[in-house]
C-alpha cells in the first residue's frame, strides 16, 4: 500500500524556528590548543614546573652577570666563604664565585640536556617513523622494518651508561663529547615511541584516503603521522630531557664530564665532597639543588602535559 | 619459540657488548706503558706487551680474548700487578650484592606501600602529599642525597656510621641513599596501576561480597596492579647497579662499583673492560630472567604470545 503525499503532508509539519534555542551553543567553540593550554593551567603542579623551568633558564642567561664575579676569577683571599651580600651562594676554595659558577654550570648542564634531546629527537623521529611506517608494506618494508627493530632492541638492552662511560673514558672529555656519548644510544627510546605510535596512526581512515589521493610517502609522514604523534612526542621529550641532564650530571660527578676551569652542576658537586664535612655545605647545596629543581620542573610539567595530550594515560 | 628468540637476542647482545668494548679500548691511541716507559728498558716493555699480549695482531688479540672470556677470565689490571679483574670482582661482590638487594627490597616495599595508600585516597590529601614526596624523591638524585645523610645523619646527629663497611649498621645510609629515587618511581607506577585496577569489575564484586578493604587490596589489587611493576623491574635493577657506582665511592664502600669507578679515574683499561662486560652480563641476564618471570606472572601474556 503506498501512501499518498497528501497523507505524508499530514505527517510531517515544518520545524517551529522559536523551538531550536535549545540548540543554540551557549559557549564559543574553543580552539583545541586552547582548551589544552587551559588544562594545563589548571594542574598547579605543572604550572609550578614550567614557571621553575623558565626561572632556572632566565637565570642561566642572566644569572652571572648579576653579580659582579666572574666563575673562573680565582682570589686567594676570599675561599670558602660562606653566603653573604656579596656572595649570594658563598666562593669556593679556589676562592671562585659560588653564585657566578653555579648558573655558568647551568648552562652548560642545560645546553648538553637540551642538546642530546633534540638529537634523540630527530634520529628517534627519523627511525621509528621510517620503520613504522615501513611495517607491513610489503616484503622489503618488513625486512627494513624488522632490521631497525632488531638495531633499536639490542641497543635497548645494552645498558647505556656503561657504554656512555666506555666512550667518555677513550674520547676528549669536552661538551661536544658528553652530547654525542649520551645521544648514541639515547634515540632509542624515542625511536619506540614514534614507531608505535606510527603503526597505530596508519590504520587511520585519513591515511587511507591519503594513500588514495596518491599523497607521496613522505607527505603522509610529515603531514598527517606526525603531527598526529606530536603530542606523544612531546610528553616523551619532557622525560628525555632531564634524564640527559641527570645523566651528564652524574657523569661529571665521577669526572667524566667537561673539564676545569668549566664546571657543570655534577662536576660542582663532585668537587664538594671533600669539603661538605668541614662545613662548606653551600658548595654541594646549591648545584645540587639546582639538579633537583631542574628534575623536579620537567617531570611536574611533563606530567601536567601528559594528562593533556595523552588523555589514554592514567594519573 | 619465543624463550629461544630471547635467548638468541641475549647471546647477541653479549656478544655486541664485548666487541664493543674490545673496539672502543683499543682504538685509544698509544700503549698503557707509555706514560713511564723512561725508565723501563725496551726489552722488559716488550716482555710487558708480550704479558699482555699487546704485542700480537689485533685480530688475534680479540679472538684471545674472546677465548679468555669463554673461559670466565676478565683479564688482568695493569694498575696492580697482584690482583685480576676476577679477583676484584669476586672482593667486591658482597658489598655490592647486599647493597643492591637490600635498597631493591626497601623500594619494593616503601614504594608498593606508598603508592596503594595514594591509590585507595585518590584526590585526597594523602594522595598529593605522598605523590608530592614521590616527586621529590624523583628529583633528588643518589650523589647529592648520599652526602646530605652523611652530613646529617652521621656526622651531626651520630646516629649511623660515617663510612666504610663493617658491621649491618654500615650499610643502612648507602642502601638509603639508593633507594630512594627507586621508591618513588615505583609509588608513582603502583598509583597508577592500583587505580586502574580498582575499577575493575572484580572490584566491585569483592566489594559487594563484603570484603574488607584490606582483604581486597591484598588479594585482588596488589596481585594485579604488580604486574605492570614488574615489567619495570629491568631499568630499575640496571639504575640501582649504576647507582652503587657513585654512592659506593662516596660512602668508601669497598664493592666492584668503587673498583670499577677507581679503574676509570686510574685509567685501567683492562679493569674498566672486565668490569664493564661482568656489569653488562649481569644487566642483560636479569633483564632476559625478569622477561622470562613476567610471562610466567601473568599468563594472559603467555596466551597472546602463542597467537603469533
Amino acid at each position: 500500500m503506498k501512501a499518498s503525499s497528501a497523507e505524508l503532508d499530514h505527517l510531517f509539519h515544518p520545524i517551529d524556528r522559536s523551538s531550536m534555542a535549545d540548540q543554540v551553543l551557549t559557549r564559543p567553540s574553543v580552539p583545541l590548543w586552547r582548551d589544552m593550554i587551559r588544562k594545563l593551567l589548571k594542574n598547579k603542579l605543572s604550572v609550578l614546573g614550567l614557571a621553575l623551568l623558565l626561572l632556572i633558564i632566565l637565570l642561566a642567561v642572566i644569572g652571572p652577570s648579576l653579580l659582579p664575579h666572574s666563575p673562573s676569577t680565582q682570589s686567594l683571599t676570599r675561599t670558602n666563604l660562606p653566603p653573604s651580600a656579596e656572595h649570594w651562594f658563598g666562593t669556593d676554595d679556589l676562592g671562585r664565585d659560588v653564585w657566578a659558577r653555579t648558573w655558568a654550570g647551568a648552562r652548560i648542564s642545560l645546553t648538553i640536556g637540551f642538546a642530546a634531546a633534540a638529537i634523540d629527537l630527530v634520529v628517534g623521529i627519523m627511525v621509528g617513523g621510517v620503520s613504522g611506517y615501513m611495517a607491513g608494506r610489503g616484503r622489503l618494508g618488513d625486512r627494513v622494518d624488522s632490521i631497525l627493530m632488531r638495531i633499536v632492541e639490542i641497543l635497548y638492552s645494552i645498558p647505556y651508561l656503561l657504554v656512555i662511560i666506555l666512550l667518555l673514558v677513550i674520547m676528549k672529555p669536552g661538551i661536544i663529547t658528553m652530547i654525542v656519548a649520551l645521544s648514541i644510544t639515547g634515540w632509542v627510546g624515542m625511536a619506540r615511541v614514534v614507531r608505535g605510535q606510527m603503526l597505530q596512526l596508519k590504520q587511520q581512515e585519513y591515511v587511507l584516503a591519503a594513500q588514495k589521493l596518491g599523497t607521496s610517502h613522505a607527505r603522509i609522514i610529515f603531514k598527517h603521522l606526525l603531527p598526529n604523534a606530536a603530542g606523544i612526542i612531546i610528553v616523551n621529550l619532557t622525560f628525555t630531557i632531564p634524564a640527559a641532564i641527570f645523566s651528564e650530571s652524574f657523569l661529571s660527578f665521577l669526572g667524566l664530564g667537561v673539564q676545569a676551569p668549566a664546571a657543570s652542576w655534577g662536576t660542582m658537586a663532585n668537587d664538594s665532597l671533600g669539603v661538605i664535612l668541614s662545613g662548606q655545605w653551600w658548595r654541594l647545596f646549591f648545584p645540587g639543588l639546582m639538579i633537583s629543581l631542574t628534575m623536579f620542573a620537567f617531570n611536574a610539567f611533563g606530567d601536567g602535559l601528559q594528562d593533556v595530550l595523552d588523555p589514554r594515560s592514567h594519573n | 619459540m619465543y624463550v629461544l628468540k630471547r635467548l638468541f637476542t641475549m647471546l647477541v647482545t653479549l656478544w655486541i657488548i664485548v666487541t664493543l668494548t674490545f673496539v672502543i679500548m683499543h682504538i685509544i691511541p698509544g700503549d698503557p706503558f707509555a706514560t713511564d716507559s723512561k725508565a723501563i728498558p725496551e726489552s722488559v716493555l716488550e716482555n710487558m706487551r708480550a704479558r699482555y699480549n699487546l704485542d700480537k695482531p689485533l685480530p688475534t688479540q680479540y679472538i684471545l680474548y674472546l677465548k679468555s672470556l669463554l673461559t670466565l677470565d676478565l683479564g688482568p689490571s695493569i694498575q696492580s700487578k697482584t690482583t685480576d679483574v676476577n679477583t676484584l670482582i669476586a672482593r667486591g661482590f658482597l658489598p655490592s650484592a647486599i647493597l643492591g638487594i637490600q635498597s631493591m627490597l626497601l623500594a619494593l616495599v616503601a614504594g608498593t606501600a606508598l603508592g596503594t595508600i595514594a591509590a585507595l585516597n585518590h584526590n585526597r590529601t594523602f594522595d598529593y602529599i605522598s605523590m608530592f614526596v614521590a616527586m621529590i624523591g624523583i628529583s633528588i638524585p643518589s650523589f647529592i642525597l648520599a652526602p646530605l645523610l652523611i652530613k646529617y645523619m652521621a656526622v651531626k646527629w651520630g646516629l649511623l656510621p660515617v663510612a666504610s663497611w663493617g658491621t649491618w649498621r654500615h650499610t643502612i645510609l648507602p642502601s638509603l641513599a639508593l633507594a630512594v629515587t627507586p621508591v618513588a618511581i615505583i609509588a608513582r607506577f603502583v598509583r597508577t596501576s592500583m587505580l586502574e585496577v580498582l575499577h575493575q569489575e572484580y572490584i566491585q564484586t569483592a566489594e559487594a561480597k563484603g570484603l574488607s578493604t584490606w582483604k581486597i587490596v591484598v588479594r585482588h589489587g596488589l596481585r594485579n596492579s604488580l604486574i605492570p611493576v614488574l615489567s619495570f623491574m629491568g631499568p630499575l635493577f640496571a639504575s640501582v647497579v649504576t647507582g652503587t657506582f657513585v654512592v659506593e665511592k662516596i660512602f668508601a664502600i669497598p664493592g666492584i662499583g668503587k673498583y670499577f669507578v677507581d679503574s676509570i679515574f686510574n685509567r685501567d683499561y683492562p679493569v674498566i673492560m672486565g668490569t664493564t662486560i661482568f656489569y653488562s652480563a649481569v644487566l642483560v641476564v636479569t633483564l632476559f630472567l625478569i622477561d622470562m618471570s613476567y610471562r610466567f606472572v601473568d599468563p594472559r601474556i603467555k596466551l597472546a604470545s602463542k597467537g603469533d
